[in-house]
């Protein structure tokens, strides 16, 4: 067990852990979020996507010890209770069956959509290949992400990094 | 005005009342449940005692005789519905609320509906067949008209007017010759009980003395409001089953055997001793799991536990390569038919052309988005698990067995979970975390591990067909010969408590396995000359094996169609027809009774489809591509109870590769009268891109001891790159009198799974000229069948 200090979603979190535990299990169990989810705790589905330093990350393959920055996780999306601009699309297109898998759909598109602001279809097939759904609202998905890019270009929220200019 | 959260929230509330966060009254109030006693010893449901999260039980039954198990009016003027449903992801929380504000008459926005939680929602079975709207929606529609019949003689009584001098519009009765005297709902009963009995000899035949509106009186339902469920899956804010947490809970872990049929033959507890937080290893029979205080303690506790296994002395089962061959000539287990019409034997001796083929399909996962999970608490001698079990109340009956409980002290909370499909009606962590609470005496957690779900969930059973078929000289199809084979010997029943795995694994099951089914197929052709057979086989080992059938989303739908539609193509192509010219042909020949007009609903979603698509009429295949990418189209019709849909799809077959690309889908859909068509739209959408994902990718591959797939990579499924450029959804009311007032809603979801497969068979062969004639369709088998035939 050893000290260690993550800093999630604004808030500071200092917590007596054993460092090499998955920061999944620690963000849902001992930070009380519960945007990300367990999918295969293998890195191969997206469930457990959270941002750090503008990156998709998978938190169920990523050491608590190996994380460097903030954390951002699906409830620290919308800012003073307005729900970020991918979200509004995702309930603009109605995607959710399920939802189980809503949070790696949802965090990767964000990460894609500050990357490239205007993406083609082909790009948003590219990058959003991590992220699984079994529901298959991946039509949806792609439909939502579209809708969030003019909704972004015509002045939605600055990302945090300054994805758009 | 009450701002109404959703369901899950209303959860939340009672999770949050369980860890203390907020308090009985204030739980009570929010939900709903705060009411002035009044014998309330003798009623269970909405308005009992025991409704909140700490009543110390027992948990009777609602009454469903009773209209206050099923609504209860605030005196703010809003409602809250408890049904006895559950919502797998297709917004049926939503389609229960419109239908029951509808025949209410309140905002939809002034109500909220609870689901699935066993000690105070009616038992309607929870979720499965598609039969959420097609059967329950019945008895919730006539409580809500009789609720409404009620507040109007309430209001009746205190204004002194007749009934029909009053009218009602969104939760509030006026005098219509003085509309300043006018009442609430929420004034009349808000938060009392209606006290009032309902008749029925069962709960889908629950009715008041209502009747339920006539369609053209509806004005809620077939609009599509915006599912209540979504914005918290959007933000984060939802508690689903996996984010159940109370004091005192800790964490297990299961540890699958090796291979299948293995024994247990000693465990090494010593192994994870020095594991902090390490609790106990809990076994019997072949179950193992092991229980940590914290989460990745009880991961890291099941990977090191050293356990010595024996092996089975004979293969389990052929490995997958072989399956049909041993399927082939398997001695089945059971038979069911033939059924014979007219002189099948005679016909085919006589046709001009006879067609013969065979059809192979594979054993396909659930394989949940997330593994099997659920938590159980045991405190006052109870037992409570939170679970996303489809079938909460099925759930609640076979724990209560499986631990000898009375099933008034077992109450299941259902939860939203990932995709249902029927996983969760055969559900394994809530009998394994219950069974692990009452061994430790503290809530338990139970959690698959990816490997576990993929390798160990129910299979939907792989089929086997021999199809033949003859055309006369004009190319009619005069005869039919099908048979199908399905490997479904010891087939999982819902929740129960003696084929449930841990109960097979401890060896506490049933001694008689379940027979199984094939199926023969379903459609409106009107082929005079038929014969259909179908048989059970087993594989070498039946119990306590990954290869468990069990029912997924639509089943036997799927394989069955994929065989049936398929060979309905190669006849049309044996008969040089256009394939949609060739199925109307054998629609309208049909001159027998037309129940449910199936057949003219059938006509209609053709036509729907083929004009949607911009069909135009030419045999298949066609003319070969000159290029790398070679296009076709295919399509596929059939029904499933009552619902009838044609899907069209539009490949593009890489020559070079391989690859199958499915460009577009048309799907023509009929289901009677559709309560949200934006939710319903979305539900064909994802239920056809499933079927895709089987018929492209998904196959549970095995060796001769064990499942070879156990994570994304070893077991494939869509992915973005799959996704058809366009999907076309048309719904269509094929009824012979579309506007009648009484135009049933039939069960919408499950049909769209069942034909995509063959459709795009078809379209395959309809680019290449090659007929795929085993699923899935991978890029290598496809390039090897191009090569044979030197396409």
């Amino acid at each position: 067990m050893s000290i260690i200090t993550l800093k999630v979603n604004g808030g500071t979190h200092t917590l007596d852990i054993d460092p090499s535990t998955p920061l999944l299990y620690i963000l849902r169990n001992d930070v009380g979020v519960q945007g990300p989810h367990f999918g295969c705790g293998l890195g191969q589905c997206g469930a457990c996507t959270v941002i750090i330093n503008g990156a998709a990350v998978r938190s169920c393959i990523t050491p608590c010890s190996a994380v460097r920055g903030e954390i951002t996780t699906l409830e620290g999306l919308a800012k003073d209770g307005t729900l970020h601009p991918v979200q509004r699309a995702w309930i603009e297109e109605q995607v959710p069956q399920c939802g189980f898998c809503q949070n790696g759909q949802i965090m990767n598109a964000k990460v894609l959509l500050d990357r490239n602001p205007n993406p083609t279809d082909a790009q948003i097939r590219e990058g959003m290949a991590g992220a699984l759904c079994r529901c298959m609202t991946y039509y949806r998905v792609q439909a939502a992400i579209k809708r969030a890019a003019v909704s972004l270009a015509a002045g939605g929220p600055v990302s945090d990094k300054g994805g758009l200019a | 005005m009450t701002t109404f959260t959703n369901v899950p929230k209303q959860v939340e509330a009672l999770l949050e009342q369980c860890s203390g966060t907020i308090s009985r009254r204030k739980f009570l109030e929010s939900s709903g449940l705060l009411v002035v006693s009044v014998g309330a010893a003798a009623v269970a449901g909405p308005f009992a005692p025991s409704a909140n999260a700490q009543a110390p039980g027992p948990y009777p039954d609602p009454n469903f005789l009773q209209l206050d198990s099923w609504i209860v009016i605030h005196q703010d003027n809003t409602a809250t519905f408890y049904v006895g449903k559950t919502d797998c992801g297709q917004g049926t929380g939503t389609a229960f609320r419109q239908m029951m504000s509808d025949e209410l008459d309140i905002a939809y926005d002034k109500t909220t509906c609870i689901m699935g939680r066993t000690d105070i929602t009616v038992d309607q079975g929870g979720s499965g067949g598609s039969d959420a709207i097609q059967t329950d929606g019945w008895p919730m529609r006539r409580v809500a008209a009789e609720a409404r019949r009620v507040l109007l003689g309430m209001a009746s009584t205190r204004f002194g007017v007749p009934l029909d001098q009053l009218a009602v519009s969104e939760g509030v009765i006026a005098v219509k010759a003085d509309p300043s005297r006018r009442v609430t709902y929420g004034e009349l009963v808000g938060g009392r009980r209606f006290n009032v009995t309902l008749t029925g000899n069962d709960i889908n035949a629950t009715t008041g003395a209502a009747t339920v509106k006539a369609v053209q009186e509806l004005r809620i339902v077939g609009q599509s409001p915006q599912r209540y469920d979504i914005p918290a899956k959007v933000d984060g804010s939802l508690k689903w089953a996996v984010d159940v947490k109370v004091p005192g809970m800790v964490h297990a872990r299961n540890v699958k055997p090796p291979v299948a049929g293995a024994k247990l033959v000693s465990i090494d507890e010593s192994s994870v001793r020095a594991i902090p937080g390490f609790i106990k290893v809990v076994s019997k029979g072949n179950y193992v799991a092991v229980v940590c205080e914290r989460e990745e303690q009880a991961v890291k506790a099941a990977r090191q536990l050293k356990v010595d296994w024996q092996k089975p002395a004979t293969p389990s089962f052929p490995a997958s390569e072989d399956l049909y061959s041993y399927m082939r000539s398997a001695t089945p287990t059971s038979r069911q038919g033939p059924n014979v019409v007219g002189n099948p034997d005679a016909a085919l001796a006589s046709a001009a052309k006879v067609v013969e083929a065979e059809y192979d399909v594979p054993f396909q996962g659930h394989t949940a988005f997330a593994p099997a999970h659920a938590m159980a608490d045991p405190s006052n001698g109870q037992m409570t698990i939170y679970s996303n079990d489809m079938k909460s109340y099925g759930m609640r009956s076979g724990v209560a067995q499986f631990l000898g409980m009375p099933r008034d002290q077992v109450r299941v909370v259902w939860m939203e979970g990932p995709q249902g499909y029927g996983r969760t009606a055969a559900d394994d962590a809530g009998f394994e975390a219950a069974f692990l609470a009452k061994e430790i005496g503290r809530p338990v957690r139970v959690q698959w591990m990816r490997h576990e779900e993929t390798g160990w969930d129910s299979k939907g059973p792989a089929f086997t067909f021999k199809i033949r078929g003859g055309l006369d000289a004009r190319g009619n199809l005069i005869a039919l010969d099908y048979t199908a084979q399905a490997a479904d010997y010891c087939h999982l029943g819902y929740n129960e408590a003696e084929t449930v795995l841990i109960a097979q694994l401890m060896g506490t099951r049933r001694a008689t396995p379940d027979a199984g089914s094939a199926g023969t197929p379903s459609n409106m052709y009107d082929i005079p000359n038929k014969r259909t057979a179908t048989a059970v086989v087993s594989l070498p080992l039946v119990w306590e094996t990954p290869l468990r059938t069990g029912n997924l989303r639509d089943p036997n739908g799927p394989q069955i169609t994929f065989a049936a539609e398929s060979f309905i193509d190669e006849m049309a192509a044996a008969a040089n027809a256009d394939p949609v010219e060739f199925r109307m042909r054998l629609l309208t020949a049909g001159t027998a009774e037309d129940s449910g007009f199936k057949r003219a609903r059938s006509i209609a979603v053709l036509e729907a489809a083929a004009e949607a698509f911009g069909w135009e009429p030419r045999p298949s295949p066609k003319p070969l591509d000159t290029g790398t990418i070679l296009t076709g189209r295919g399509i596929a019709y059939t029904f499933r109870s009552q619902t009838v849909v044609a899907e069209i799809a539009e490949v593009e077959v890489n020559r070079l590769s391989g690859h199958v690309w499915v460009k577009r889908l048309v799907c023509a859909h009929d289901c009677g009268l559709v309560i949200n068509p934006e939710g319903l739209r979305r539900t064909v959408e994802g239920g056809m891109l499933h079927s895709l994902s089987r018929a492209l990718h998904e196959e549970v591959r095995f060796d001769t001891e064990k499942t070879t797939g156990v994570d994304w990579i070893s077991h494939p499924s869509l992915r973005h790159a799959d996704t058809p450029a366009r999907i076309d959804v048309v719904l269509v009311n094929g009824d012979p009198n579309p506007n009648r007032p009484d135009l049933p809603h039939y069960g919408a979801g499950e049909t769209v799974c069942r034909p995509l497969i063959a459709a795009v068979a078809n379209a395959i062969y309809d680019a290449t000229g090659v007929r795929l004639r085993r699923v899935p369709f991978r890029d290598v088998r496809v390039l090897a069948a191009l090569k044979a035939a030197r396409v």
